[in-house]
């Protein structure tokens, strides 16, 4: 905030500054609090846990070890003590990985459209799109994740009707495969995807989209010109939102791929729990936040570059 | 170019057409038709005699200028100037000399690489203008442009609009609800009221010839006075004044009058004025205010029969009024100065 106080008395216009600073502080404070207590604080533990050495139950001693990161990427062979690459795990983080980039991607072809359609409804029915949209999250994700496997599984609604319908033979095996993953993901953060876009079509001008239709634009070339650079912080925030939680899903991965098919959360959550490793849990954790931040960071410089090329 | 909607209109090539009315006349709808933004339910729009009634706005060489303006928030001043051109397919080299070109001719070659947001509404005008120039249409359209814009910009920004119109030579379709600007712009104009046009013609024209009482009711100060028609010839009638006082007065183009029939008819207030001289006086009342305007007065008479009457007149030296009010006054019209309008 820009208070400017017009007054010939300068050392008291000096003081009255430094109070105002120091009260924005002091109210600030339990905001501050809240963040380093809860956001940092359990970061710095799983951090220091990862150079720990892991206890014979689960938990950790109190010891320095690299054990933790060792194993991320490496292991050792039990007979000959050879070390190689740790094939299960790279084939999990890029599993992981995988499935999120295609969820997102999914989850945005699906979602920008449905946020159109409802920043385009008329203002009063606009509320009832947006109340349908979160229906969902009343209803607790596990069972939500049940319902689904119902639905997809080879007894299930869908393979009856497909085989009733006469398309199919045999019921399709979709459950406990990527695709059953995918669905599961797309389907429950779909949301995350549409609400942010829905924010800023919202306050889209329509009124540009009707010039650029005067000035020879035609549908594509409004959608690729106006609609989804004006569109962009929505699209970025959604797409965030969206891989974050993507990369580290444990429940969908866990109900609907069975257990052969492992997410980086659930080898996280199996390494703190059967696993017994908790210090290659903690780095497990980190190098998935590591993977977070560098894709976001080049999401976000590409985002801003292809900005400054159309715009 | 021909547009109906209830109505049709005749739009001539490379002239200032103003479409005057109140808001809600279906003045913008009128506009948004033109510009292909809504779509005619009956009808058909032609361009230089080829129906472009069907194509999509991005397929008429027709361009708008907004009444918000409606910039590209992303994009800076010159690449909102080029946007139409780069739609079109224009080659890059092409492109930069027209936007160019269009920067010169708004004024506003330091600005080319400008945030829209970092712009005056003035500015912001002007680079409407440009981006809706710049693809050189067969017409502009121009909705209510000025009304956003303070007093004095406005005046600047409507003798900036003729020069830009007779330098580019395009067809402009101005809308505006201000009957002054359209007075001073245009080279003809409709004026519409509820969905309908009631008459089209120069500023002259309406002006002095209104047809309809709205007309004159809506561009410019008019009185209004009841008369019978006594006898017709032609155009013109001769009309018995409710004061009892003969005049001939002007018909209008369409609607037959017979004699005996009761009709409305305009005066403009410049066109009367007071006299002392009872003979050639055709009204009589008393004066019931005087409002001194600088170049002219404006009388406020009661006439006998209760309805009110406004002179204008100039002030020239010499020309010292010693009315007051509640002095009875005599007043006389210019000839020719009577009309007849449709109610």
């Amino acid at each position: 905030m820009d208070v400017k106080v017009e007054s010939t008395d300068e050392i008291g216009t000096a003081i009255a500054e430094q109070r105002d600073v120091r009260n924005r502080w002091l109210l600030a404070t339990p905001a501050l609090i809240i963040i380093f207590a809860a956001a940092l604080g359990p970061l710095l533990i799983i951090l220091v846990y990862s150079f720990l050495e892991k206890g014979t139950y689960g938990g950790i001693q109190p010891a320095l070890s690299f054990d933790g990161w060792f194993s991320v990427f490496l292991q050792r062979d039990i007979f000959d003590d050879t070390i190689s690459l740790a094939d299960a795990h790279l084939s999990i983080f890029w599993r992981s990985v995988r499935l999120a980039f295609v969820t997102t991607g999914l989850t945005l072809i699906v979602g920008f459209p449905t946020a159109y359609f409802i920043a385009t409804r008329p203002e009063r029915t606009r509320a009832l799109w947006l109340f349908l949209i979160t229906i969902p999250f009343w209803t607790n994700l596990l069972i939500r994740t049940f319902a689904m496997m119902e639905i997809i599984r080879n007894e299930g609604a869908l393979n009856t009707v497909l085989i009733l319908a006469g398309v199919i033979d045999e019921p399709i095996q979709i459950l406990y495969t990527d695709y059953a993953i995918t669905m599961g993901m797309v389907y429950v953060f779909l949301p995350l995807m549409v609400l942010p876009l829905y924010a800023s079509m919202e306050k889209l001008d329509f009124n540009l989209v009707e010039a650029a239709y005067d000035l020879y634009a035609n549908r594509l070339r409004v959608l690729r010109h106006v609609i989804f650079p004006l569109a962009k912080p929505g699209l970025i925030a959604g797409s965030i939102l969206v891989f974050i939680p993507s990369i580290g899903a444990y429940v969908t991965p866990r109900v609907l791929g069975g257990g052969k098919n492992m997410m980086l959360g659930n080898l996280i959550a199996l390494m703190f729990g059967q696993g017994r490793n908790w210090p290659l849990g903690a780095a497990l954790a980190i190098t998935l936040m590591c993977i977070v931040l560098v894709a976001l960071l080049f999401y976000v410089r590409y985002a801003s570059n292809s900005d400054s090329n159309h715009g | 170019m021909q547009a109906l909607d209830d109505v049709s209109l005749a739009i001539r090539a490379n002239e200032f057409f103003t479409l005057l009315g109140p808001s809600g006349c279906g003045k913008t709808t009128l506009l948004r038709l033109i510009a292909g933004l809504d779509h005619q339910t009956r009808g058909r729009i032609l361009l230089y005699g080829e129906d472009i009634s069907t194509l999509p706005p991005f397929r008429r060489p027709i361009n708008t200028v907004f009444q918000n303006y409606a910039l590209f928030p992303h994009m800076s001043v010159g690449e909102n100037i080029g946007f139409g051109l780069k739609m079109l397919g224009k080659p890059p080299s092409e492109m930069k000399a027209s936007v160019d070109d269009m920067l010169r001719l708004v004024r506003m070659e330091q600005l080319k690489d400008r945030q829209t947001s970092q712009l005056s509404g003035g500015q912001q005008q002007r680079v409407a203008l440009a981006r809706a120039l710049a693809p050189q249409p067969k017409v502009l359209l121009l909705d209510e442009p000025l009304s956003a814009l303070d007093l004095k910009l406005r005046k600047e920004m409507q003798i900036e609009l003729k020069r830009l119109q007779h330098e580019t030579g395009i067809t402009f379709v101005f809308v505006t609800h201000d009957q002054e600007e359209a007075l001073t712009m245009s080279d003809r104009l409709a004026v519409m009221s509820e969905g309908r046009i009631l008459q089209v013609g120069t500023p002259q024209d309406i002006y002095e010839h209104p047809a309809e009482r709205f007309v004159a009711n809506f561009i410019g100060d008019t009185n209004f006075l009841t008369a019978r028609v006594e006898a017709t010839n032609g155009r013109v009638a001769n009309l018995t004044l409710t004061s009892g006082a003969s005049v001939s007065a002007a018909l209008p183009g369409s609607g037959a009058t017979t004699t005996g029939d009761k009709v409305t008819v305009v005066v403009r207030p410049e066109h009367a004025s007071l006299c002392v001289d009872e003979g050639i006086a055709i009204l009589h009342g008393t004066l019931v205010n005087i409002v001194y305007f600088g170049t002219d007065t404006h009388y406020y008479v009661e006439l006998a029969d209760g309805s009110e009457f406004t002179v204008r007149m100039q002030n020239r030296p010499g020309n010292k009024s010693n009315y007051v009010v509640g002095d009875p006054v005599n007043i006389r019209l210019d000839t020719d100065s009577v009309q007849v309008v449709k109610d």
